[in-house]
């Protein structure tokens, strides 16, 4: 849960008085809120950790971030399902 | 040198090692802060690319290891309460408690769910307006933004039914900590760049001229570690002890203004108990006056927790660098991550689960 991954604005649209975005993340999308980087527009990518982008990014670090991240599966770690990983875990078998 | 080829740019990662190894001229032990941190140095094998004498100790900056067994207690009584939807990162359903963890308590009929983000939990709570719903939220600066928000939205739509069972911490005064125990070998910090990013820098510049310990923000990807570990040498071989930042794509020195803003609002600083470590003074965030209403302790009293840690884990003195997860005897035979006796053996970021997964066929043997 510490990670926080690049992620690039695809949208942006104001939720509950909020400014949220869709955000991709190497092929997976993911709501982000935007409240703490005020002056991010789309097309630019943020630092993103448990759904809050907390820092502006440049985009080449950003891709080679993302790539890096894609090559040691921390995307699946980060965006997988943590029921299903609690339970592997755990030692209980997948359905 | 078996393991340069696995980094994304084995040319560079070799020539930093090599600048490395070219400075060094005697031994230095420096610390990496943050759990990320040490998953990323023990996964890449890094330590073992550093010239002999040049130690990585493992620090306590693993959010999930740290949290209180008591709050752990207090939040497998809450979510095995019924009427309550208890919602966590996925990273707190296997923490040992003192008697259970938040798995079982699911598996035993509480309504547990797994969010991605704080504000997931808050829309449950407007979707089950008559169940009442808790977020466990914990974590260091980097994750508190997330919560405060996510209280903040509550106050602000009314939603009554939401509360927060929180447990930050707080880095710089683990620095501290760490840097007056009398066992301290610790003689430079790599810092967490997350946190710094929220944060900034204006902590670092007193706590690295009180301690005279270099103190160098770094990321978290392979080369950001042997970057910031590099600079650490040089500044330590060339007797400074300076605040430096490895890792500006990402922390700018005055941080991010509008969530310290935000921070300040939901947020005061209070002593917390680190879990294996015992009490720091002034190292956790509270909910303020103005958000006390949504602290799930006070909504939900919870009493008669009797805690009780196992008494072969020795995670206190790992957290603290004082000893290597291998050097505990149940490593890898009563300890493992399927059956965790201690945090540090559950969460990815704990450095006994960090040598398990990447080490523990080496280690056994040496051992
Ligand atoms: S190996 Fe297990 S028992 Fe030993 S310190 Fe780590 S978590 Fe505790």
């Amino acid at each position: 849960m510490c990670l926080a991954v690049p992620g690039r604005i695809l949208a942006i649209t104001e939720v509950d008085g909020v400014p949220m975005a869709d955000v991709d993340f190497g092929g997976v999308r993911k709501s982000v809120c935007l409240q703490y980087v005020p002056d991010a527009v789309t097309g630019e990518y943020v630092v993103v950790h448990v759904g809050f982008a907390i820092q502006l990014l440049d985009e080449e670090s950003a891709v080679e971030t993302l790539a890096n991240f894609e090559r040691m599966g921390i995307l699946e770690e980060e965006f997988g399902d943590g029921f299903t990983r609690a339970a592997e875990q755990a030692g209980v078998e997948r359905k | 040198m078996k393991y340069l080829d696995e980094f994304s740019n084995p040319d560079l990662a070799r020539r930093l090692v090599d600048q490395i190894h070219a400075v060094t001229t005697r031994p230095w032990a420096m610390m990496e802060v943050c759990g990320g941190q040490t998953h990323s140095i023990i996964r890449h094998g890094i330590d073992q690319l550093l010239p002999d004498g040049v130690e990585m100790i493992h620090g306590p900056g693993c959010p999930v290891c740290v949290t209180p067994l008591e709050t752990i207690d207090k939040a497998l009584a809450i979510a095995a309460q019924p009427g309550v939807i208890f919602c966590s990162f996925g990273d707190m359903l296997r923490v040992p408690g003192s008697s259970k963890d938040l798995f079982r308590v699911k598996s035993e009929g509480g309504d547990v769910r797994v969010v991605y983000s704080p504000l997931d939990a808050l829309n449950l709570a407007r979707e089950n307006p008559d169940r009442q719903v808790v977020f466990f939220g914990i974590g260091f600066e980097t994750t508190a933004p997330a919560n405060a928000m996510t209280v903040y939205q509550a106050r602000r739509l009314g939603v009554t039914n939401f509360s927060l069972l929180v447990s930050h911490v707080l880095v710089p005064p683990a620095i501290a900590a760490i840097m007056e125990s009398p066992r301290c070998r610790v003689q430079a910090f790599l810092a967490a760049g997350h946190v710094c990013s929220v944060m900034g820098t204006g902590e670092y510049p007193a706590l690295a001229a009180k301690y005279r310990v270099p103190i160098v923000v770094t990321g978290f990807e392979p080369l950001d570690i042997l970057e910031g570990i590099r600079q650490t040498v040089v500044q330590l071989e060339e007797g400074r002890h300076e605040l430096a930042n490895a890792y500006p794509r990402a922390v700018r020195a005055e941080g991010n203004p509008a969530a310290m803003e935000m921070l300040a609002d939901v947020f005061e600083v209070t002593d917390r108990t680190w879990r294996g470590i015992g009490m720091i003074p002034g190292s956790g965030w509270r909910l303020s006056d103005r958000y006390r209403k949504f602290d799930a302790e006070k909504r939900f009293a919870v009493t008669d927790v009797h805690t009780e840690e196992s008494p072969l884990c020795r995670s206190g003195e790992v957290l603290q660098g004082l000893l290597k997860p291998h050097e505990c005897a149940a490593f890898g035979k009563q300890c493992t991550p399927r059956n965790p006796l201690g945090a540090t053996m559950v969460s990815s970021e704990g450095a006994c689960a960090a040598y398990y997964a990447y080490r523990r066929l080496d280690l056994v043997q040496i051992r």
